[in-house]
């Protein structure tokens, strides 16, 4: 089986949002730049499902869509362990572009899992998977917190509220993938760093797409009002605050 | 202005809040752009819960009820949607902002053709340029969006438009999956699911524990205010990572977006990423022991304080003011 990685390069999540001087677009100036943090579970659980299933697995593969500032990303990801990368030379202005640039890019290879991240921690569009799916018509499977393969089944666990369904797909087919799914990311070591320099990553130049949606302002979030402190020795003020302030309990 | 669809998602037939708030959501731009909202649900509803529709306003509800159709297939209720959309030449189809949206909506406008914007946090800004507002990184800065599209697909946010009562004469209309169910390529092999608790992204009050809650043990008297107050439970993620609470509980950016009326954080220092994914609730009370704590930034409520020490007379005064009212 072939196993495939979508990965978005984004900012690191403790990064300060600011904003240009005409709010038209964010200052990404000096931002550290991190593999989406479900993409990397996703190539973690991929890197696992290699080691543990006999010779299932011969390849893992990351692509990302984006221009040569995503590169150290998806060398990063190379170093945890992919096989090989993929980069589409364009910059990653909606999901639908993105989507469209990797069902033209992936189309052709076969890929036998295809997995994406829940979201993008940088819009938040939860768009890209789904899209992506569609484009290449196959079957997927969202919120997925838990993938096995047994034989030539492969069977996920799809929260819904309050549990999860199992669920097995026909492959190939497209996981979306949240919490759960890998314990903790794995960490590139030494040895994995100076392989991936050796390891292909192709650069694939795009196919002429339009995005879809454009960000056209932005707006910082409301300045908070201050925390209004209760003694610890009179816990039930905090009640009544609740109850007569707030309104709320 | 072509009509708008609105997906009406039910869980075991039922509909919830969020549901609805999509309704009003719809109908409130219907009514703006002098056009018609239309709900679509899809699996076994029955006409007495779909009629309830209607008490938001919605004029026609159409149903899709066909068997093969009782579990979430992507490609299936997608194919469904879309084909309604354009059958009924629907310019807007509306979401509620959901995991069955995050599966099927982005699928739904790829057949559209359509932009899509998901979790979008308030009315249009306009109609047409079509320009929706979303919270981005996090809720670390709003952005205006625009779908330059012909037809548009969005999801709302929970709980950031609210459901206003609006009743209308509906009728309810049956219609066909349109397609071969018995090609549908994913099946479902095991359910499991808690019943009787007050779920995460219901709950009106939610009360939160951190690592400064020191054990897994110490969790009895978080659980009794919860009930207490109707509330669900949650955690931040080094709580779940430890295993002291389930994955599910887990609140933040990696975890879940909640926004509850109160939001109760004990022993949660408020890391970036934990507040991301709590900043959009009503009011936040904090308990910590460390003044210092960033948690105190996010909160309106606060106390400097040992949360074993805190939670039994919290729990007195929430069981004295019940007792009262
Ligand atoms: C990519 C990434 C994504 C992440 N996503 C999330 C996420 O989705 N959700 C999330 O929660 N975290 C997330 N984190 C982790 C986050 O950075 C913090 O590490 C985490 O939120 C801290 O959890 P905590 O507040 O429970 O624990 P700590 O940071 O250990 O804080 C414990 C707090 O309890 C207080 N305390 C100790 N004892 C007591 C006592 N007896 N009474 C009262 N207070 C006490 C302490 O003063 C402290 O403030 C993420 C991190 C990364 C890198």
């Amino acid at each position: 089986m072939k196993i495939l990685i979508c990965i978005s390069n984004v900012p690191d999540t403790t990064t300060k949002i600011k904003l240009t001087g005409d709010n038209k677009a964010v200052d990404l100036a000096n931002v550290q730049w991190i593999i989406n943090p479900w993409d990397e579970l996703a190539l973690t659980r991929a890197l696992e499902l290699k080691e543990n299933t006999a010779n299932a697995i011969d390849k893992v593969t990351v692509i990302t869509v984006g221009n040569a500032g995503a590169e150290p990303t998806i060398r990063k990801a190379l170093a945890i362990g992919a096989d090989n990368a993929i980069r589409v030379n364009t910059d990653p202005k909606d999901a639908w572009l993105v989507a469209t640039q990797i069902a033209n890019a992936v189309k052709s290879e076969n890929f036998d899992i295809i997995l994406c991240g829940i979201e993008s921690s940088d819009y938040n569009g939860s768009a890209m998977g789904g899209m992506l799916s569609e484009m290449l018509d196959l079957p997927s499977v969202s919120s997925v917190s838990k993938i096995e393969i047994e034989g030539a089944k492969v069977k996920v666990n799809r929260e819904i509220a309050g549990g999860f369904e199992t669920v097995e797909p026909s492959l190939p087919f497209v996981a979306i993938v949240q919490k759960g799914i890998a314990k903790e990311p794995r960490i590139p070591s030494m040895r994995g760093i100076m392989m991936a320099r050796q390891k292909p990553l192709t650069v694939l130049e795009p196919v002429a797409a339009d995005a879809l949606t454009g960000f056209v302002n932005y707006e910082p979030p409301m300045p908070k009002a201050a925390c209004k402190m209760v003694d610890a020795d009179n816990v039930a003020q905090l009640v009544d605050l609740l109850h007569h302030e707030a309104k709320i309990i | 202005m072509n009509k708008i669809l609105i997906y009406t998602e039910n869980f075991d037939g039922k509909f919830k809040k969020s549901t609805f708030e999509a309704v009003c959501y719809g109908v409130e731009i219907a009514r703006q752009a002098g056009t018609e909202a239309i709900a679509l649900s899809i699996g076994d509803v029955a006409e007495s819960e779909l009629i309830n529709l209607s008490k938001y306003g919605v004029a026609r509800i159409l149903t899709c009820n066909n068997p093969m159709l009782s579990t979430l297939d992507n490609q299936a209720y997608a194919a469904v949607i879309s084909q309604v959309a354009k059958s009924e030449g629907a310019g807007i189809v509306v979401f509620s902002a959901s995991n069955t949206s995050k599966a099927v909506a982005p699928r739904v406008s790829v057949k559209l053709n359509a932009g899509l914007v998901f979790s979008v946090s308030g009315l249009p800004k306009s109609l047409n340029p079509f320009v929706v507002v979303k919270k981005v990184f996090h809720g670390k800065a709003f952005a205006d969006v625009m779908i330059k599209s012909d037809v548009k697909v969005i999801s709302i946010a929970q709980n950031s438009f609210g459901v206003r009562e609006n009743t209308t004469e509906a009728v309810i209309e049956s219609i066909s999956a349109g397609f071969d169910t018995s090609a549908i390529k994913t099946k479902v092999t095991n359910v499991e699911k808690s019943t009787g608790k007050v779920l995460l992204n219901d709950a009106e009050v939610v009360v939160s524990g951190g690592r400064g809650m020191k054990s897994p043990d110490n969790w009895k008297p978080l659980e009794e205010l919860a009930e207490l107050l109707g509330a669900a439970t949650a955690c931040s993620r080094p709580v779940s990572d430890e295993g002291w609470r389930p994955h599910s509980e887990h609140v933040g950016q990696t975890g879940k977006i909640v926004a509850p009326n109160l939001y109760f954080a004990f022993g949660i220092s408020g890391a970036i990423q934990h507040v991301a994914g709590v900043s959009s609730s009503k009011f936040i009370v904090a308990v910590n022991t460390d003044k210092e704590a960033p948690i105190f930034q996010a909160a309106d409520y606060g106390i400097v304080g040992d949360v074993q020490k805190v939670l039994p007379p919290l729990i007195e005064a929430v069981k004295k003011l019940k007792s009262e009212v």
